[in-house]
């Protein structure tokens, strides 16, 4: 990995101008910096010098290092002059105890797969140069991981940082496909996927977008910090409200065949013996739809007996599985078998 | 299974090095003398890289640029030593993702304290103290991290997530009561602890499984039962841990090929499983070719999704779903199913799953 001469030179005032910076009391006019960073003084004419300045300013102020600004007296005006505070610079001293240090390193870890992976790993060695001890064997075999497979993750991200509006192509469960504009308030993994929650415009409400639905690319529209996020809004509260509430019932009573059902014994109100074959089960359900499809599930081994809502829809189900099935049988051979 | 290509490394931005070398001073300055590889390794730098690095701090240094106002930079006998570099001798503070990730990762990890509990801390506790004094030491970007949330788990209880941790670090033997869900049936198991990982919203242990005689990953809340042992839980030499990088699950080429159609309510069957193909077809329906070591699963997935699934092949599998549908009907007196699913009754068009689809049978063993 070797680094382009070009690089290194640009590295190197890049170093200058930060030690420059930091080392001065009072603010630095330009006139100063071109004197004080050997590159800028080889710079041709004032213009080239304007222009590897500014660029160089906006390079440091995107790697977080704040550079200030403030107006200096200078021959003829008042010019403005540039300075980094120490203390605004550094990392603060933060005083880690062991056992905070191992959580640290393990939340740090879990990114390692994740698209924030580099920043994640910079963050603990920023740790690290601060004496901060990582020790890496307490916490040995244990690794959580945050992982960040949806391709629109990072143009999201960045959006819900800068509170930028996006816009971009949202596929629905049943396929259909639109166009939604949407101020990005939060990021929210739930399940194991990405969610972005925020406004959306069009239909003036708050939504809730799975990322792994946008189809293409995401957009970036209009300025960054274009708009307020509402006070308290915490993002896991609006997917969760997605889901189907817990509802107020009786509850569901089902044969189950023994030795099996394993997931529906476990969450039982009471499990009672039959007979040599068969438990009777109890059990609390959100939403009779998708219950009936986790009962459906077990085919022959879980009959249901009451409630009647849950039992129709698993004898739909259980049905339409064998007509499907069924006729798929009566096509192969049709096809097999006819000219 | 082919692995992929290796991308080639873009050359690294000066912006990129700078950041290096503004965490690498004060990393050096903390530790005089480090052996050179050592600081290789904690900087992910090639031992060459590092020497450049620490040649370009050495022309580097505070206005005028005389000897005595460079960084001093010594690694001869592979021992660094570093000085005159007080403007930069504390690493710069957190940049808006850095804090990010710790703090989200934090607070994911505050919900499933019996991890970091096992880990030789006080669990919870030190992870809200460490949380606390980090959003102190960043400002501004503890207000971005609180609007990105992670959810590491929501189902293992937290005394077999604390022991499967403990077994792991102390090397000692398990015995479980593992449910699989795609078979419906417990079994017991004796296993060596290799890491205790969690994925996609799961915590899984994975260790050489005694029965099975190879590695194996237990979603550990279908872990029914977990014992730590008085016996050494070294796993044996062949014991590898998997690369989780993909997917929990890795289809091998001598898996049965299983095709099927999906309606368009259960478009989302491609998205969730482990698909070699999808083909889009007329009217949302899809087209889909998998894999799977054990096909059990898919006639449960044909039966919660009543016809929305549609298995072509093999058609065995299609065969045993519409015999034990059959029979699993036969249980119920015959004027519901009269009312209801009889042959030739009109079929109830059905909603899209408003069941997660998280709850349905994955692929761990």
């Amino acid at each position: 990995m070797s680094v382009q001469p070009t690089t290194a030179a640009k590295t190197e005032r890049l170093l200058n101008l930060v030690i420059a910076l930091l080392s001065t009391r009072r603010p630095l006019t330009k006139a100063q910096l071109r004197a004080a960073v050997p590159h800028y003084q080889q710079t041709a004419s004032d213009e080239a010098f304007d222009r590897m300045f500014e660029r160089d300013k906006d390079e440091l102020r995107d790697l977080g290092i704040p550079l200030a600004t403030q107006l200096v007296a200078a021959a003829y005006d008042d010019e403005l002059g540039y300075r980094i505070d120490r203390r605004e610079y550094a990392l603060p001293e933060i005083g880690f105890e062991p056992d905070e240090v191992a959580a640290l390193a393990l939340a740090g870890r879990a990114w390692n797969q994740a698209s924030l992976a580099s920043s994640a790993a910079a963050a603990l060695t920023k740790l690290a140069s601060a004496g901060v001890e990582l020790d890496e064997r307490s916490v040995v075999g244990i690794e959580p991981r945050v992982r960040t497979t949806e391709a629109a993750f990072a143009p999201v991200h960045t959006a819900v940082k800068e509170r930028r509006e996006l816009t971009f192509t949202y596929r629905k469960a049943d396929g259909t496909t639109s166009t939604r504009r949407v101020q990005p308030w939060g990021l929210t993994q739930w399940h194991g996927r990405w969610y972005v929650t925020g406004l959306d415009i069009d239909r003036q409400a708050e939504r809730v977008f799975r990322l792994g639905r946008i189809d293409g690319s995401v957009t970036p529209v209009g300025r960054p910090a274009a708009y307020a996020i509402p006070e308290g809004h915490v993002p896991r509260v609006l997917v969760a409200a997605s889901e189907p509430a817990q509802a107020d019932q009786e509850p569901a009573v089902v044969r189950v065949r023994r030795g099996a059902g394993n997931t529906l014994r476990r969450r039982a109100r009471s499990v009672e013996e039959l007979d040599e074959s068969w438990s009777r089960v109890q059990l609390d359900f959100r939403d009779s739809q998708g219950f009936a499809q986790e009962v459906a599930g077990f085919g022959p081994d879980v009959v249901v007996e009451t409630p009647e809502i849950v039992r129709d829809a698993v004898v739909r189900l259980l049905a339409a599985a064998r007509d499907r099935h069924t006729s798929s049988a009566g096509e192969a051979t049709t096809r097999g078998g006819m000219p | 299974m082919i692995a992929p290509r290796a991308p080639r490394p873009a050359p690294e931005s000066a912006t990129a090095r700078l950041s290096r070398l503004l965490t690498m001073v004060p990393w050096l300055l903390a530790r005089q003398g480090v052996d050179i590889d050592v600081a290789a390794a904690q900087f992910h730098v090639t031992r060459e890289q590092l020497e450049s690095d620490l040649q370009l701090l050495f022309v580097c240094g505070t206005p005028g640029h005389l000897p005595d106002d460079l960084i001093e930079a010594d690694w001869e006998d592979g021992q660094v030593y570093i000085g005159n570099a007080d403007a930069i001798s504390r690493p710069l503070r957190f940049t808006v993702d850095e804090a990010l990730t710790l703090m989200v990762g934090l607070r994911a990890l505050a919900a499933t304290p019996g991890v970091t509990g096992a880990a030789g801390g006080t669990g919870g506790e030190a992870i809200l103290r460490a949380l606390a004094k980090l959003e102190e030491a960043t400002g501004e970007a503890a207000g971005v991290a609180a609007r990105v949330r992670v959810t590491l788990d929501d189902g293992a209880a937290e005394t077999i997530l604390t022991d499967a941790s403990r077994a792991v670090q102390d090397r000692r033997r398990v015995r479980l009561r593992y449910q699989s869900l795609g078979r419906d049936e417990v079994t017991e198991r004796d296993v060596d602890p290799m890491r205790v990982t969690s994925l996609d919203a799961h915590w899984y242990l994975e260790g050489w499984c005694h029965r099975a005689e190879d590695t194996r990953l237990f979603r550990l809340d279908r872990v029914q039962s977990l014992e730590v042992l008085e016996v050494d839980g070294t796993p044996p030499d062949a014991a590898q841990l998997r690369d989780l990088a993909g997917e929990t699950y890795q289809p091998s080429p001598d898996d049965v090929l299983v095709e099927l159609i999906t309606e368009p309510d259960a478009a989302w069957v491609a998205d969730y499983y482990p698909v070699e193909s999808v083909v889009d077809l007329v009217d949302g329906r899809r087209q889909i070719r998998l894999r799977a070591a054990d096909p059990t699963w898919l006639r449960r997935l044909a039966w919660r999704l009543g016809g929305q699934v549609h298995i072509i092949a093999p058609a065995t599998l299609a065969a045993d779903v519409a015999r034990d549908a059959d029979a699993a009907l036969a249980a119920y007196p015959p004027e519901v199913l009269r009312g209801l699913g009889g042959d030739g009754m009109p079929r109830t068009p059905l909603s899209a799953p408003v069941s997660d689809p998280a709850q349905l049978p994955g692929n761990a063993p």
